[in-house]
């Protein structure tokens, strides 16, 4: 088994983005009895999983937290747990965020990776996403941190909106490889369930790409970032080399199991699955309580790891193995009719998406999953 | 007690939805055969279906006991009957076992086609009629208006009518009151030779065939052996009974009883309804009139979504047909579809019966192809053929004349609605039209008309355009010339058999067209462009496509999306199951239906 990841959810944000799905708050007076909580959590867990290989706070976002809080947080970390001397160490960073002072901070609680929301390089497009940064502030934490030694920094992107014409897209992206990151999530915009976005679209006032649109743009980004060197590796995920691939997420991709503590995440470990209310208020009364904060949880069965191998693999460029394939007989034949249409390509025992099959993965999972 | 002077027997007549089950069991709870608690709606309506869509698909019998204000004891045997054209035979068999009938007629809709088509029926068999106004509580109610109706549409003495809601209650004892004054006694002698007539059977997977007859004359009781005569088969009587809300085993069933027989008939179809039973050691010299063979109208191909399910289909339908006599199938291929079967219905509703039935209470995942009527060919060799799956279209050049079913068609409507409704008549071929004026206001119009023109969504359309006031009976009246074409569907090329029906040339193009635009609505988008074409012969008449699909990918797939993704991916594999792949394309069961509704959504 490889190494597991551990994740944690900080579920605080300065201001919640109107287009964003994931759990979290503004209410910073739950800070003091959430880390308390998390701290009984971690205990739940200590010596269940074996030496961990990668540690990611994700939110939210792990850098509107005080100095002092983080500190002793992932201290309590890792006290808790063992980490392998190699290990991928993220924090998820809002430009804003980041002032000399915490970037030191950063670095001294031994954070050796920096995934940072740039989003755009425009100001009104910033805007239109509700970000409380400017493009300046993200250009500014970009160099702080070379500057204070981060050797690997990850750089999100967004893009599929109204106003964002291919030609800006571009240019964003050449201002995004001028920083030489390691790593990019170059996104399209999705409209999550219960978002202000969401609404948005349902009134009409935001229209969502066009499908010929969005593949325009998903052809292009990877070509872009291909032809300046990067590894399309995954649907939005792109890398300067097989060593930046993000180790902790790719995790989620491989069935590498993962630990998730905080509120609204999940973990995955041999063929169960579970995850946490999606409260901070839930979460922390559960702990006082003694109790684990699960809400749900999941065995999976042979087929649905299976299904779920397909399915993952398809997303990424390295397909998956073909050991997954039922006998379903006429299967073959069927990928085969799949590899005449240029989606796919069968090879060194995986089958591997192509750039078409990528966009069309979901699909292509129906057709495989037989 | 058991005097045939004190038996009735009745059924209850009414256009659809006229409330015919409830005053059905408003007369059971009345006589207190069922105890309250155990009381469920629609009492004779026992299967799933008959509850869900409020109507009656099998007949029914009850024998109920009943005590008048005079203290007098009879035993009344409620006939219930199918109220749907497409069992008008069941229904006028079920007649034949009666004197008399309640006829209900809803209190705001008043008489509609079935009603009269009822009536007639009724009077064919001189029972004696019981006008009956139903539903008078509700606020949209014409009591006057619907007497009126009564009295001239009818012809019936308005002073006879019983008002009545039998969602209330109210009326209900007039009614039992009635059944017992007005409705004659049977007639018929016990010591003359057995006549029974057969208006039912149902299957009992313990007893075999239970048959529902009518005695008319003679007596029979276990141990006899009866003979059917229309085949001359015979079996030995292990147990004749009256049905109360469960069957009740009695020593005979004597002239005027209502009741059944059990004799180790292994299926329904060993049985006709109308069928004669008689004793074999002392046989009635005649049959009692009125016996004919039931022959479908309606035809389509029926095949399992898998055809691995093949086995299990053959096996849902020897079981089906257990219980529907009037169901025929004959095994059959289709080069899209597999192996299947043939079949043959009573009309379109029952056609829908026997796929919801199969579907629900066998779990068979099945495709029914259009329905088609049976057409026949005079062919240069002189020969004719019958045609009844649109596989089997003579080679047209053979074709010296071809001749389809034409039915007469009588529609009942408000006045104002004559227009809309001339027109869809016309538009549908028909001809030779004739009108009656009933009464102020209401037309009945009558037109010769294709039955391949009704099977296809008429009804529906009928529903639209009179805002559903118009309602609809039809008889079978003969083949007439016709000039027919088959119409092919093809799919990126390639012609699939289950799609393609024959049609008049006039509507071909129109049809070709909206089948293909019904199927650009239900297949989905596959990876590469999907041509659907219509055609006859060579000649493209109809065309739509389905643009390919190029993305359907999510930008995020973290912890908290697997799990989510997987399940939608079951989902997704659940209803791959319920589709069929044609070629290279998988088409959707729903696509196989939708080719059949109506033009206008």
């Amino acid at each position: 088994m490889q190494a597991p990841g551990l994740y944690i959810h900080i579920p605080f944000c300065r201001s919640k983005c109107p287009y964003c799905g994931f759990y979290s708050i503004a209410a910073t007076s739950l800070i003091p009895r959430w880390v308390e909580a998390f701290k009984k959590e971690a205990a739940l867990y200590q010596e269940r999983f074996p030496v961990f290989n990668s540690l990611y706070l994700g939110g939210g976002t792990p850098t509107f937290l005080e100095i002092s809080t983080l500190s002793a947080m992932v201290g309590h970390i890792f006290d808790s747990f063992d980490f392998a001397p190699d290990s991928e160490i993220t924090i998820e960073a809002n430009p804003s965020d980041l002032t000399r002072e915490k970037i030191e901070a950063l670095k001294d609680l031994t954070f050796n990776r920096v995934s940072l929301g740039v989003q755009s390089f425009d100001d009104r497009i910033l805007a239109f996403l509700g970000r409380t940064h400017k493009a300046k502030e993200a250009e500014k934490a970009l160099n702080a941190l070379r500057d204070c030694g981060f050797e690997n920094i990850g750089m999100d992107l967004i893009y599929g909106f109204q106003g964002l014409s291919h030609n800006k897209w571009i240019d964003i992206l050449k201002k995004a490889v001028t920083f030489q990151p390691e790593h990019l999530s170059c996104y399209e915009l999705t409209f999550e369930k219960r978002t202000p976005f969401q609404n948005l679209k349902n009134r009409g006032e935001i229209r969502p790409l066009r499908e010929r649109e969005a593949c325009a743009f998903f052809v292009e980004t990877s070509e872009f970032l291909e032809d300046n060197g990067y590894i399309h590796y995954e649907v939005s995920n792109f890398a300067r080399d097989e060593d930046r691939y993000a180790r902790h997420n790719s995790k989620y991709w491989n069935h590498v199991p993962y630990l998730g503590l905080g509120p609204s995440a999940h973990s995955f470990i041999g063929s169960k699955r579970w995850w946490n209310v999606r409260s901070v208020r839930q979460y922390s009364e559960a702990l006082e309580r003694g109790q684990a904060p699960v809400l749900e949880a999941e065995d999976l069965s042979e087929d649905q790891l299976r299904i779920e191998a397909i399915s993952l693999g398809l997303r990424c460029a390295q397909g998956f193995d073909l050991k997954h394939l039922s006998d379903d007989p006429g299967l073959y034949e069927r990928i085969a009719g799949l590899e005449d249409l240029g989606m796919l390509k069968l090879g060194k025992g995986r089958v591997i998406p192509t750039k078409r099959g990528l966009l069309a993965s979901d699909y292509l999972a129906l057709c495989c999953a037989d | 007690m058991h005097k045939i002077s004190n038996i009735r027997n009745f059924s209850i007549i009414a256009h659809i939805d006229h409330g015919k089950s409830t005053l059905a069991d408003r007369l059971i709870q009345t006589t207190g055969l069922v105890d309250i608690r155990d009381f469920r709606n629609q009492i004779l309506d026992n299967m799933e279906i008959e509850r869900e869509r409020g109507i009656t698909i099998k007949s029914q019998a009850i024998t109920l006991p009943y005590v008048t204000r005079e203290g007098e004891a009879f035993e009344f045997n409620l006939i219930d009957t199918p109220g749907h054209v497409d069992f008008s035979y069941e229904v006028s068999r079920t007649l034949a076992s009666c004197e008399g009938a309640l006829l209900l007629v809803d209190a705001s809709q008043g008489v509609e086609a079935q009603t009269l088509a009822n009536l007639y029926a009724a009077m064919d068999y001189d029972l004696m009629i019981i006008p009956v106004i139903n539903k008078i509580d509700l606020p949209s109610a014409d009591i006057e208006g619907v007497m009126e109706q009564i009295e001239v549409d009818l012809g019936l003495d308005s002073d006879s009518v019983i008002l009545c809601s039998a969602k209330e209650g109210t009326g209900v004892e007039e009614i039992m009151e009635a059944i017992a004054q007005q409705i004659p006694p049977p007639t018929g002698r016990v010591d003359a030779p057995l006549k029974a007539l057969i208006f039912d059977a149902n299957y009992d997977p313990f007893r075999g065939t239970v048959v529902s007859c009518r005695v008319f004359s003679g007596r029979v009781r276990a141990g006899d052996t009866i003979r059917m005569m229309s085949n001359n088969a015979t079996y030995k009587v292990e147990e004749v009974g009256f049905f109360r809300v469960k069957r009740e085993e009695k020593d005979s069933l004597s002239a005027g009883d209502v009741g059944y027989i059990i004799a180790g008939i292994k299926t329904v179809r060993d049985t006709a309804i109308g069928d004669t039973i008689t004793l074999n050691s002392d046989p009635a010299p005649e049959p009692l009139p009125g016996f004919k063979e039931v022959k479908p109208v309606v035809f389509s191909s029926l095949y399992p979504i898998s055809s691995d399910d093949y086995s299990s289909l053959v096996d849902a339908l020897d079981k089906y047909k257990l219980n529907d006599a009037a169901l025929v199938y004959e095994k059959d291929s289709s080069a899209a579809l597999g192996m299947g079967f043939r079949c043959g219905f009573l009309g379109l509703l029952h056609l829908e019966i026997v796929q919801e039935r199969l579907e629900r209470e066998f779990g068979q995942s099945i495709i029914m192809t259009s329905p088609t009527v049976e057409y026949h060919f005079e062919l240069t060799n002189g020969e004719t053929v019958t045609v009844d799956n649109p596989t089997h279209y003579p080679e047209p050049s053979t074709i010296v004349k071809a001749l389809e079913p034409y039915i007469r068609a009588s529609i009942l409507i408000p006045e104002r609605f004559m227009g809309a409704v001339m027109e869809l008549c016309l538009d549908r071929r028909g001809v030779n039209s004739r009108f009656n004026y009933p009464t102020q206001g209401r037309i009945e119009i009558q037109f010769d008309m294709p039955l391949g023109e009704v099977i296809f969504d008429f009804y529906d359309r009928l529903k639209t355009v009179t805002q559903g006031y118009g309602s609809f009976d039809y008889d079978l009246l003969d083949y007439r010339e016709g000039e027919l074409v088959k119409i092919d569907i093809l799919l990126n090329g390639e012609r699939v058999d289950a799609f393609s029906h024959i049609a008049h040339r006039d509507k071909a193009r129109p049809r070709a067209l909206h089948i293909c635009e019904r199927l650009k609505e239900e297949i989905p988008r596959h990876l590469f462009k999907i041509a659907i074409q219509g055609a006859i012969g060579g000649d493209i008449i109809a065309r739509t496509t389905v643009a390919p699909f190029r993305k359907d990918v999510t930008a995020k797939c973290y912890g908290g999306d697997i799990t989510r993704k997987r399940k939608l991916l079951e989902k997704q594999k659940k209803g791959k199951k319920r589709m069929k792949m044609i070629g290279s394309v998988t088409i959707p069961q729903s696509a196989f239906v939708a080719v059949l509704k109506s033009e206008n959504k």
